[in-house]
């Protein structure tokens, strides 16, 4: 039966807010790793974006989402973040924006299996975005990095100028296959 | 007033850092902020010209965006 293991501590981001978020050095000795998040931005920018290993590039995906009342999809390649540089894009949204319902934030959800393998890294991604208003959004994403590199380390950080407010959430597991 | 941070966890030891960013860093981060405003209008603008044209070419087609779903479903 698996087992979920956390690993590392879980990052509560403070006051000041965080334009990122990274969990590194994680341990080579699980098969499959979650990242479970809920996090919102400090402004109207909504993509959540990753880096593995501190990487550029190598980062495809495709969205199917929904706003309430349309249905969306299309291609996740990679953007710029506030945070500096290139990142991958982890979905469409995914983030609360500034202008959601006060203290709200999304819930979401990464699977990244066989994360030690020396394949490509094919993982998943779904959220759902809080608003007590008639537009929220929820998508599904699949991801692909094209690196054959063990994965040792996971940031997270928001488009354009955005970084994560405070009470932001991030916990990092490693899932085990007894 | 002190710079953004970035937090960051080391999960062999589990010390989590708070790095405050460098003077530098927060240059690059209004330059990228810059950046991605530019990209995101360019966007927007490239999916209006494609909405525009799509609806030209139903008009001219005589037909409506759900008949052509159907033509083309």
């Amino acid at each position: 039966m698996p087992t979920y293991t956390q690993i590392g501590s879980a990052i509560t981001v403070g006051s000041g807010g965080s334009s990122s978020v990274e969990f590194t050095s994680i341990p080579s000795t699980y098969t499959d790793l979650v990242v479970v998040g809920s996090s919102r931005s400090s402004t109207g920018d909504v993509s959540l974006l990753y880096r593995l290993n501190a990487t550029t590039s190598g980062y495809t995906g495709k969205y199917l989402g929904g706003t309430g009342s349309a249905a969306e999809s299309g291609n996740l390649t990679t953007l710029t973040a506030g945070a500096g540089g290139t990142w991958g894009r982890v979905g469409n949204a995914g983030n609360d924006s500034s202008s959601a319902t006060s203290s709200t934030f999304s819930n979401w959800q990464m699977y990244l299996p066989n994360y030690a393998n020396s394949s490509n890294k094919s993982l998943s991604f779904d959220s759902v975005v809080e608003n007590n208003a008639t537009t929220a959004y929820a998508e599904f994403d699949a991801l692909l990095w094209s690196n054959t590199a063990a994965i040792t380390s996971i940031g997270f950080a928001i488009s354009g100028s955005g970084s994560f407010v405070q009470y932001s959430t991030f916990y990092l597991y490693g899932v085990s296959n007894a | 007033m002190p710079n953004p941070t970035r937090i960051e966890v080391n999960c062999t030891t589990g010390e989590v850092l708070e790095i405050e960013l460098t003077d530098a860093e927060v240059a690059e981060l209004a330059a990228q902020a810059e950046l991605a405003a530019a990209q995101k209008l360019e966007d927007e603008a490239a999916a209006a010209t494609r909405a525009t044209a799509k609806a030209a070419l139903l008009e001219r087609l005589g037909m409506t965006a759900d008949e052509a779903a159907l033509l083309l479903g």
